[in-house]
C-alpha cells in the first residue's frame, strides 16, 4: 500500500486555532501524525523582563481569551504564596464564583465546536445561544465579557452585591434548564454516538503515563483534578471530580457535560457560603524566591512556575498549559483512526493553541 | 431519533436569540468597561496612569502639561482609572465606536488645574 | 517552593527520570531559566497524587542535555521548546523539530536569553571610540 501525505490544517473549518497536522496515510487510515506549531507564538513569557509584577496579571490572562481568569487566578495565587499574602475570604469565594463561570462558558463554547466537528450545525447554535447568558453574567458583574481582569494581588476588584447574586442565580436557574432540553440530543442521539462512541480511545493507563490532564485524563477514568487540592475556597466546598470510564471522545464529551451542571452547583454553594468582608489587602514589597501554582482550567491543569528576584520584574515566568500537556494524546490516538474522524478526535482534546504556543 | 424537534420548535416559535444590531443597541451593563475620557482640566500629569498601564497606551508629558493614549493599543483593563488620583481619568460605560483609521488622543493641558487648554486630536475620526 | 527538589547532574538524568517513572510518578513539565551569561537551570517537575517532585539540572549553555522522552514520551514537546527559546540540545529526541517548532528555519538567535554573550572584539571597540 502507498503511502499519502495529507496536511491537516493549519486553516481547516473544525479548527478553532492555528495546528497543523501531519498526516500519513494508508488507504484512509492514520499511519503516523506529527503536529506543528508556530503559528501563534507570540513569546508573552518574555514579558516579565519589562513588566513589572503587577502588570503581568493582565499579560497572563491574554495568554488565552477562554481561561483568562484562571490564567490571572494562578499566577496572582503563586504570588501571594511567595509574598505570603493571606487573601480575605470574600475574596477566595469570589474567585470561585468567576472561574466556574469562566468553566461553564468555554464548556459550552467547546460542546458547540464539537458538535460542528462532526457536522450537527444546529446543536452547535444551541450551545453557543446558551453561553450568551454566562458571558452577559460576566459583563454585567465583572464588566467584560471574556477577559474578566478581576484578579489583582491580594484578592479581587470587583464584588458582588446581592443583586447581582440574585441574577448570577436566576440566570443559571434558565441555562440549566435549557441545557437540560439538549441533555438527550448531546448524550443519545444516534448520530451523535455514531460519530464519537469508540473513537480515539486512551486506556487510563496510558492517559497516566502520558501526562495527560483535565476532561481528557478523567475521561479515561483518572480522578485527576486540581480542585481537589483545595485552593482559593474550593477547600470549603463540597466538590468531587467528574469521573468517565471508556476513555472514548464520547466519554470526554460526556466528562464536559457533566461538568458544566457541577458548575452551576459549585456556584450555588459558593454564593450560599459567601462570607462578608474585605475583597482585597494591600500589597507591599516585591517577590523573592521560587514557587509552582496548579490551577484547574477547564481544558485541564495549567501550571506556573515563578522565579522572583526582590525586584520589580520577575525573573521567569513559565507556564505549562493543559493543551501543552494533552498534544501528546493526538500522536497516541490518531494512528489507528480513519481520516473522516479526525476532526473529532483532535477537538476532543479542546485543543487551544495559543495558549500551548504562548 | 428526534431529539432535537422540541429545542428546534422552541425555537421556531420563540423570540429570536439575535439583535438587529445597527438598529437595536443593547445597552451597556453598569460596570461595563469601555471607553476611557481624560478630564484634562483636573489632570495633574503625576504619570501613574503611564506608569500602571499593562499595554503601555499612556504617555504623560509633566512639562509639556501633556497626556496622550493610543485608544487601538488600550487593552480597557481600567487600572489607570482605577489609580488615578486626581479623578480626572474615567472610565465610560459605552465602548468606542469602529473606526477606520487608527489614531492617537494627544491632550494638552496645564499642570495647574486652574486653566484648561487645546484639545487636539492628530488624526480627525472617520464617520 | 511546594515539593521536594533533588539537584543532579547530566549523567544520573536519565537514571533519576526512569526511577520517577517506576515510582509512577506523572511527567508535568520543564522549566528552563539562565542563571547567567554561560549556565541554564533546567527543572524537571513531576507529580504524584499533587505531591510534586523537582529535579534541578544546571548545565553550561553549549552542552547537550540527554532526553528524557525515550522514558517520558510527552516531554518531546517541552524539550523542543526549550530548543527552541534557549538554543540547549537535547539528544536522543523521539521527535526532532531541530528548533523549528516555534521558529523559522533560518533563525539562529536565541529568544529567551537575556544575556546575549555580544562577542565585543577590541577591534570593534575601538572603532566606535572616536
Amino acid at each position: 500500500m502507498t503511502k499519502t501525505i495529507i496536511p491537516f490544517g493549519p486553516q481547516h473549518p473544525v479548527l478553532p486555532e492555528p495546528i497543523h497536522l501531519k498526516l500519513t496515510l494508508e488507504d484512509e487510515v492514520i499511519t503516523e501524525a506529527i503536529p506543528a506549531f508556530g503559528f501563534v507564538h507570540r513569546g508573552l513569557e518574555k514579558l516579565v523582563e519589562i513588566r513589572d509584577f503587577h502588570q503581568m496579571i493582565y499579560v497572563v490572562e491574554r495568554i488565552c481569551g477562554i481561561c483568562s481568569m484562571l490564567h490571572a487566578m494562578c499566577y496572582c495565587q503563586g504570588i501571594e504564596e511567595m509574598m505570603g499574602i493571606e487573601v480575605p475570604p470574600r475574596a477566595r469565594f469570589l474567585r470561585v464564583i468567576w472561574s466556574e463561570l469562566h468553566r461553564m462558558h468555554s464548556h459550552l463554547l467547546w460542546l458547540g465546536l464539537f458538535a460542528d466537528s462532526f457536522g450537527f450545525e444546529s446543536l452547535f447554535m444551541q450551545f453557543w445561544k446558551i453561553r450568551e447568558k454566562i458571558l452577559d453574567i460576566d459583563e454585567a458583574t465583572t464588566g467584560n465579557r471574556i477577559i474578566v481582569s478581576v484578579n489583582v494581588i491580594g484578592g479581587v476588584r470587583k464584588d458582588l452585591g446581592t443583586e447581582q447574586t440574585s441574577m448570577i442565580l436566576s440566570a443559571l436557574k434558565d441555562v440549566e434548564k435549557e441545557l437540560q432540553w439538549l441533555e438527550t440530543t448531546i448524550m443519545s442521539d444516534y448520530t451523535v454516538q455514531k460519530r464519537t462512541v469508540g473513537k480515539g480511545i486512551l486506556t487510563g493507563k496510558q492517559a497516566y503515563e502520558l501526562g495527560l490532564v483535565g476532561p481528557t485524563l478523567r475521561a479515561s477514568g483518572v480522578a485527576q483534578d486540581a480542585r481537589m487540592l483545595g485552593y482559593a475556597a474550593f477547600g470549603d466546598i463540597n466538590f468531587t471530580p467528574v469521573v468517565e470510564t471508556d476513555g472514548d471522545c464520547y466519554a470526554r464529551c460526556k466528562v464536559r457535560f457533566r461538568e458544566v451542571f457541577q458548575s452551576i452547583d459549585l456556584i450555588r454553594q459558593a454564593i450560599g457560603k459567601l462570607p462578608n468582608g474585605e475583597i482585597a489587602v494591600k500589597v507591599k514589597g516585591r517577590p523573592n524566591g521560587e514557587v509552582v501554582t496548579r490551577v484547574e482550567q477547564p481544558r485541564g491543569e495549567v501550571f506556573y512556575y515563578i522565579k522572583a528576584n526582590g525586584t520589580k520584574n520577575l525573573e521567569r515566568l513559565r507556564v505549562r498549559t493543559p493543551t501543552f500537556a494533552n498534544v501528546p494524546a493526538l500522536l497516541t490516538m490518531l494512528p489507528g483512526a480513519w481520516l473522516s474522524d479526525v476532526p473529532v478526535i483532535v477537538l476532543s482534546i479542546d485543543p487551544c493553541i495559543s495558549c500551548t504556543e504562548r | 431519533m428526534f431529539n432535537m424537534t422540541p429545542a428546534i420548535l422552541r425555537n421556531f416559535l420563540g423570540d429570536r436569540a439575535t439583535r438587529r444590531y445597527p438598529h437595536v443597541i443593547r445597552p451597556s451593563f453598569e460596570n461595563a468597561r469601555g471607553a476611557i475620557h481624560n478630564d484634562i482640566h483636573i489632570c495633574t500629569f503625576c504619570g501613574v496612569c503611564a506608569a500602571k498601564c499593562p499595554s503601555q497606551c499612556i504617555a504623560v508629558e509633566k512639562k509639556a502639561a501633556t497626556w496622550s493614549y493610543n485608544p487601538s493599543a488600550c487593552v480597557c483593563c481600567g487600572v489607570c482609572a482605577e489609580s488615578c488620583a486626581s479623578g480626572s481619568l474615567q472610565q465610560e460605560r459605552n465602548y468606542r465606536k469602529p473606526f477606520r483609521e487608527k489614531e492617537m488622543i494627544v491632550l494638552k493641558g496645564t499642570s495647574s488645574s486652574a486653566v484648561n487648554d487645546t484639545v487636539s486630536i492628530s488624526a480627525p475620526a472617520q464617520p | 517552593m511546594q515539593g521536594e527538589v533533588m539537584c543532579i547532574s547530566p549523567d544520573n538524568l536519565l537514571g533519576e527520570t526512569a526511577r520517577m517513572k517506576v515510582e509512577r510518578y506523572r511527567f508535568v513539565t520543564l522549566s528552563c531559566v539562565e542563571i547567567s551569561e554561560t549556565q541554564v537551570e533546567i527543572l524537571y517537575h513531576f507529580d504524584r497524587e499533587f505531591q510534586l517532585k523537582h529535579l534541578r539540572l544546571t548545565i553550561s549553555k553549549d552542552s547537550s542535555v540527554p532526553s528524557i522522552s525515550p522514558v517520558y514520551f510527552a516531554a518531546f514537546l517541552v524539550e523542543n521548546e526549550i530548543q527552541d527559546l534557549f538554543g540547549i540540545r537535547f539528544h536522543g529526541l523521539v521527535i526532532d523539530y531541530d528548533r523549528t517548532l516555534y521558529l523559522e528555519e533560518d533563525v539562529k538567535t536565541m529568544p529567551f536569553c537575556k544575556y546575549v554573550a555580544v562577542q565585543k572584539t577590541p577591534e570593534s571597540n575601538e572603532e566606535k571610540a572616536p
